[in-house]
């Protein structure tokens, strides 16, 4: 077919363009010019450079934040993907309770964030939460303000409820796309459970599972409203993420400067890791389709 | 290899079947000889996978006894039953290199490792895949993984029974023929009883020696493939087996005599006088068109040329009526009447054939 030649058509993207630049170029670019300036107040601003960036990046305040920050996303994706792949097995294929399931499970999906943390703020004191008070009252010493081991803990279970039903809804979605026959077929080959699972329902799951490795993970890596509901980054520094470290610095201190760069470096590396993310995916496709 | 008896066997899919309607499979009695070769025929939803899954220990009957060599086995998993079976679409393990595939059924039942090696290599030649032994089964052609799956069917030299629920679906037409021959020879080789569920009467009759045609969650019949031909025992199998099926037509029968639409038709042997809806078959090879006025009036609507014959779409009064005639046959306008060969004409009471009460000479 041959194509007619014509320049207008451009302007038909033009509000696409338009859109865009104001939901995330423009915003990005302010950043981008907060992180190369400084400023003595008076709106007045004068060119710093890089420095910025080097300083942060000599900053061990982020560095401790990055560290935590790391250390939840892979503690939470450790015990999530296990988790909610478990219960997608163990999840009644057809009928009500298939229905009932689906319904429970995604009712964690479905409260705002403040809210979780507010839940769990309440649920883990130790005067009037259940969890807290319940705790306290067998003898076990709890306390999520003061100790750290508590607060980390608080913290991950609480993403862990909110969270594991997304993982196992995923793989669920995955494990309903596999035909009897190869449940029958196993059967015939005397194949065990771990086998079953192993060659079958794993191997059909992994695309479902890296979307949802994917998508906890970036969740997780930019979590900032329920920690900081529940625990507000303590006890100290103890469970302060990037998020909430960068919201302190830019909105609490207002060091525009400084929270500018390292935006952008969050920003840097959420992409980075997604796009190895990504890459991983398509090429798990290629192998796939070749 | 074994014997399998259907011992008063049924199955429906409801929990609480009322009637008959209700079963997808209605009560069989059979015994599949020890070492034959059987293919179920029939239309989609007759039963079939049905019959075969109950066969497996997929399913579990709703009522009888299914035993291998006359010991009951209705209770024991798919596993205990020692079956292979082979599905409709391929299944494989897409992690696993086609080698892997072939051995994961005698690793799973702690086969030797020199043994497992050198019946992966024996399958894999039969197959024609030797070559793809080390390559991941991702990826590969459909009817590549369908050729993983029969392999891994036949892996095995022990089972009781092979089972193959339309399993060259799949698969190319020419790899079809090669393929059905390959099981044909293995079955020759092993003596290994084999049922092969088909909808392909081409399949079913080149590939078994026994045919057994299904209709409507019943086994119709259950014969070599010339009595399927000759001696339809119900009009399902004389219209399904052939090109173009058997033709039926409303009769009145008396003795050795049928009335059609106020004609005579002779028969080959004296039938009494049946009881119910009678019809009389009569399969295209045996009608011939002829001039004059000794048999059916028709007209002749079509001529189909299908190279080696020509197959004449016919009405009689609203019917069709088809007729095979030889490549060389001249057809000319004058040629009005259909002339049956009486030994060939089968009488039907409600769909179920009516034996002839001796054979009649004087219509022979």
């Amino acid at each position: 077919m041959d194509k007619t030649v014509n320049q207008k058509a451009w302007f038909l993207v033009l509000p696409v363009l338009v859109l865009v630049a104001f939901s995330a170029v423009i915003p990005l670019m302010t950043v981008v010019n907060y992180s190369v300036q400084d400023t003595f107040g008076n709106n007045q601003f004068f060119w710093a450079g890089l420095e910025w960036f080097d300083d942060m990046l000599s900053s061990e305040r982020m560095w401790d934040a990055l560290a935590r920050q790391a250390a939840f996303s892979a503690i939470i994706l450790a015990i999530e993907i296990p988790l909610g792949i478990f219960v997608a097995l163990n999840m009644p294929k057809r009928g009500f309770w298939a229905s009932l399931c689906l319904v429970l499970m995604s009712l964690p999906l479905l409260i705002p964030w403040n809210v979780v943390g507010t839940i769990w703020q309440i649920f883990g004191r130790v005067d009037i939460g259940l969890l807290g008070y319940a705790l306290d009252k067998i003898g076990v010493s709890y306390n999520y303000t003061q100790d750290i081991t508590a607060a980390w803990i608080t913290v991950i279970v609480m993403d862990v409820w909110h969270w594991t039903s997304l993982v196992a809804l995923l793989a669920y979605a995955g494990l309903q796309s596999i035909p009897d026959a190869y449940y029958q077929a196993a059967k015939i080959d005397q194949a065990s459970r771990w086998a079953v699972f192993r060659y079958i329902e794993l191997p059909k799951m992994a695309g479902v599972l890296m979307i949802a490795i994917l998508l906890r993970f970036m969740d997780s890596f930019m979590i900032y409203t329920e920690p900081f509901v529940v625990t507000g980054g303590g006890p100290g520094n103890a469970t302060t993420f990037l998020s909430i470290d960068l919201v302190k610095m830019a909105l609490g201190q207002f060091d525009l400067g400084p929270a500018a760069a390292f935006s952008i470096m969050y920003f840097l590396v959420i992409l980075l890791i997604s796009w190895v993310f990504y890459t991983v995916m398509v090429n798990l496709d290629k192998r796939e389709g070749n | 290899m074994a014997k399998i008896t259907l011992d008063n066997l049924a199955h429906s899919y409801l929990p609480k079947p009322a009637g008959e309607g209700d079963y997808a499979l209605k009560e069989l009695n059979h015994v599949w000889a020890d070492g034959e070769a059987y293919a179920l025929l029939g239309a989609s939803g007759c039963g079939k996978s049905t019959l075969l899954n109950i066969i497996s220990g997929l399913l579990h009957p709703s009522q009888g006894r299914i035993l291998f060599n006359d010991h009951d086995v209705t209770a024991q998993a798919t596993a205990a039953r020692n079956i292979a079976q082979v599905f409709q679409f391929p299944v494989v393990y897409d992690t696993m290199t086609v080698r892997d595939n072939l051995a994961f059924p005698l690793k799973n039942r702690g086969a030797s490792p020199d043994y497992i090696r050198d019946r992966v290599q024996a399958i894999a030649a039969m197959i024609g895949m030797e070559a793809e032994l080390n390559r991941k089964a991702r990826g590969l052609t459909a009817d590549a993984k369908q050729k993983i799956s029969l392999g891994r069917g036949m892996v095995r030299e022990d089972v009781n029974a092979l089972l193959f629920d339309e399993p060259l679906t799949v698969i190319d037409p020419h790899m079809k023929w090669e393929l059905r021959t390959q099981l044909k020879a293995l079955h020759h080789e092993f003596g290994h009883t084999m049922i092969y569920v088909t909808h392909d009467q081409t399949e079913a009759l080149t590939f078994a020696d026994k045919v057994v045609v299904m209709h409507d969650g019943r086994v119709v019949q259950m014969g070599t493939p010339q009595e399927l031909f000759e001696r339809p025992e119900h009009t399902f199998v004389g219209y399904f087996i052939g090109s173009p099926g058997m033709n039926l037509l409303d009769a009145e029968v008396s003795g050795t005599t049928a009335i059609v639409a106020g004609t005579e038709v002779a028969l080959g042997a004296d039938y009494g006088r049946p009881k119910g809806r009678i019809q009389i078959g009569v399969r295209p090879e045996f009608v011939t068109l002829a001039a004059g006025d000794t048999g059916l009036a028709v007209t002749v609507r079509r001529v189909e040329d299908v190279g080696r014959h020509k197959i004449l779409r016919c009405d009689f009064q609203g019917a069709e009526i088809n007729v095979i005639a030889a490549e060389g046959q001249a057809i000319s306008p004058d040629m009005t009447q259909l002339i049956f060969d009486p030994r060939a004409i089968n009488v039907y009471a409600d769909d179920w054939r009516v034996s002839p009460k001796s054979p009649a000479e004087e219509a022979a």
